[in-house]
């Protein structure tokens, strides 16, 4: 079932980032989009997630996603220095997309937070203020929002910049765990054969793009390989 | 007589009753959207704000109204709409937007009542608009009651929305991108802004509303550290140093507004030392 159909879907601000791209996320995927810095992959994500209007072309969700479904880590968080907020509280807020008109967070979503927060080795700082963590604790707590807001599709920015290599791969297996539970995945990473090693489809940006299964880009990384030699 | 027995005789009246309630609420009201305020960076706006208020008041009272909340109300709704518009998409920088309908409004606020003077002694008029120094204490009856049920209207849309106000205040893209519609809360905050400084007005006067929305949200962020006590805090310090500072000012005859305003202030500076002193203690 097609959860995002991009159509000559160009990405870009004044001018536009990528030539059109066709493609289908399908329910239960796992997408991962690489690239040079600069290349325009927050962009893309931004674009889909509808923070910014596509250049051009065309963008549709499908098959029952809506955006209150999502979850979102996004790569740079514009949360000011001085905010008064406890890990727990930033955690919870990642349940209010599913609360729709109601005021408050039921027994159900004030659980799920605090699962999430211990999934993610975070219990012992779960009342601390945000502000006063690390940069790679901070990163956890916000996966831990996405987690919470996550149903069917998880859209991740870099997640593990900046986390040490213990929590890098407990992070990879965590995002594995939920797309084999289901969860669509769309990730922007830098570390390629890690990446590519749990995928199913990459999107990549930059000077040469392509966009297709793990399996076409493989063959058309060691064809690209072969020419290389040959010349 | 102690000042116990002075209290009350004074509380038989029925306008210094009403002063404290009304002035009690007004202070809860402006705390709980303080925080929101200061952490959103909206502060310029609600300064902005009074300032139209004052210019529509000033409009008001030239034309005679008696009922002037009917005039500044809306205007100052209008203009917070305004203002949050043209800061989130004109070219227009939001901030200079802000300071050029303020000052516009304050200097034809006074031009107005010096052109056309309602009473005598406009000095004092613009003083009383400017400092709240009395109105407080001559609110009628009808505007007591307007008071009231918009400050309950204001806590009530607060509590209802705490959780959707903190997201957006605490990560807008993040509530935005995940399907929190972030345009109409921040449209609501504006509107809300709008009215606790309409109703302010009548405590502190349209000078000091600033100070009356930021002080407690301010004291309270020097000592606690998440969300919800930070709120907590600031409503009780606003209240507290609202009902001290109307009960002295009517024991000591000094003007309403600024008797708050400087409990409020006494009370950031105890905040300010408590917070130096755990914060240095920490780390030590
Ligand atoms: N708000 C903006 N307005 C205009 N241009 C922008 C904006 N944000 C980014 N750009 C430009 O768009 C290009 C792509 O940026 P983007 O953030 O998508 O790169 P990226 O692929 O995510 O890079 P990185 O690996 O460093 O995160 C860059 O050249 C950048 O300068
Ligand atoms: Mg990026």
């Amino acid at each position: 079932m097609a959860q995002i159909i991009a159509t000559d879907l160009v990405v870009g601000y004044q001018t536009p980032l990528t030539p059109p791209l066709d493609f289908c996320i399908d329910k239960g995927e796992y997408w991962v989009i690489i690239g040079q810095n600069g290349s325009g992959k927050t962009t893309t994500l931004k674009t889909l997630l509808g923070l910014i209007k596509p250049y051009g072309g065309s963008l549709t969700m499908g098959g029952g996603l809506d955006k209150t479904k999502l979850g979102y880590l996004p790569q740079q968080t514009e949360v000011q220095r001085d905010f008064p907020a406890s890990v727990y509280e930033v955690v919870l807020s990642g349940c209010l997309s599913k609360m729709g008109l109601r005021p408050f967070y039921n027994k159900t979503e004030r659980q799920l937070a605090r699962d999430n927060i211990s999934k993610l080795g975070l219990s012992d700082l779960a009342k601390r203020p945000y502000r006063e963590l690390s940069g790679g604790q901070q990163q956890r707590v916000l996966l831990a929002r996405a987690l919470c807001a996550t149903d069917s599709l998880l859209v991740l920015d870099e997640p593990v910049a900046g986390l040490d290599p213990a929590t890098t791969d407990e992070m990879y297996r965590l995002v594995k765990g939920l797309n084999q539970e289901g969860v669509t995945i769309v990730m922007i990473s830098h570390d390629v054969d890690q990446a590519l090693a749990d995928c199913t489809h990459v999107l990549k940006l930059g000077k040469e793009t392509f966009v297709g299964t793990v399996e076409q880009y493989e063959e058309s990384r060691t064809k690209e390989e072969a020419d290389h030699e040959s010349v | 007589m102690n000042p116990f027995e002075q209290l009350s005789v004074y509380f038989q009246f029925p306008f210094v009753r009403y002063a404290l309630i009304v002035g009690v609420l007004i202070a809860l009201c402006s705390s709980l959207l303080g925080v929101t305020l200061v952490l959103k960076r909206f502060s310029f706006i609600g300064d902005g704000l009074s300032h139209v208020a004052f210019g529509a008041m000033a409009v008001a009272a030239v034309a005679g109204l008696t009922n002037q909340m009917i005039v500044v109300l809306p205007v100052t709704v209008l203009a917070a709409v305004l203002l949050l518009q043209s800061g989130s998409k004109a070219k227009l920088k939001g901030d200079a937007a802000v300071a050029m309908i303020s000052v516009s409004a304050l200097a034809i606020g006074y031009l107005l009542m010096n052109l056309f003077p309602t009473s005598s002694n406009v000095a004092a008029d613009v003083c009383t608009t400017l400092f709240g120094s009395t109105s407080i204490l001559t609110l009628s009856s009808w505007e007591v009651w307007l008071s009231v049920g918009l400050s309950v209207l204001v806590v009530a849309i607060f509590v209802l929305f705490y959780n959707k106000i903190f997201a957006v205040t605490f990560d807008e893209t993040y509530a935005k991108a995940t399907g929190t519609k972030t345009d109409l809360y921040n449209l609501l905050i504006a509107v809300v802004i709008a009215v606790v400084i309409v109703l302010a007005m009548n405590l502190v006067g349209s000078l000091l509303i600033s100070a009356l929305i930021i002080f407690p949200a301010l004291s309270a962020m020097r000592i606690f550290k998440n969300f919800l006590a930070v709120t907590v805090f600031s409503a009780a310090v606003s209240v507290l140093a609202a009902g001290v500072g109307i009960l002295l000012s009517i024991l000591f005859s000094t003007p309403v507004g600024p008797s708050v305003v400087g409990i409020d202030l006494v009370v950031f500076g105890i905040c300010w030392a408590i917070g130096a002193i755990t914060g240095r203690r920490k780390k030590a």
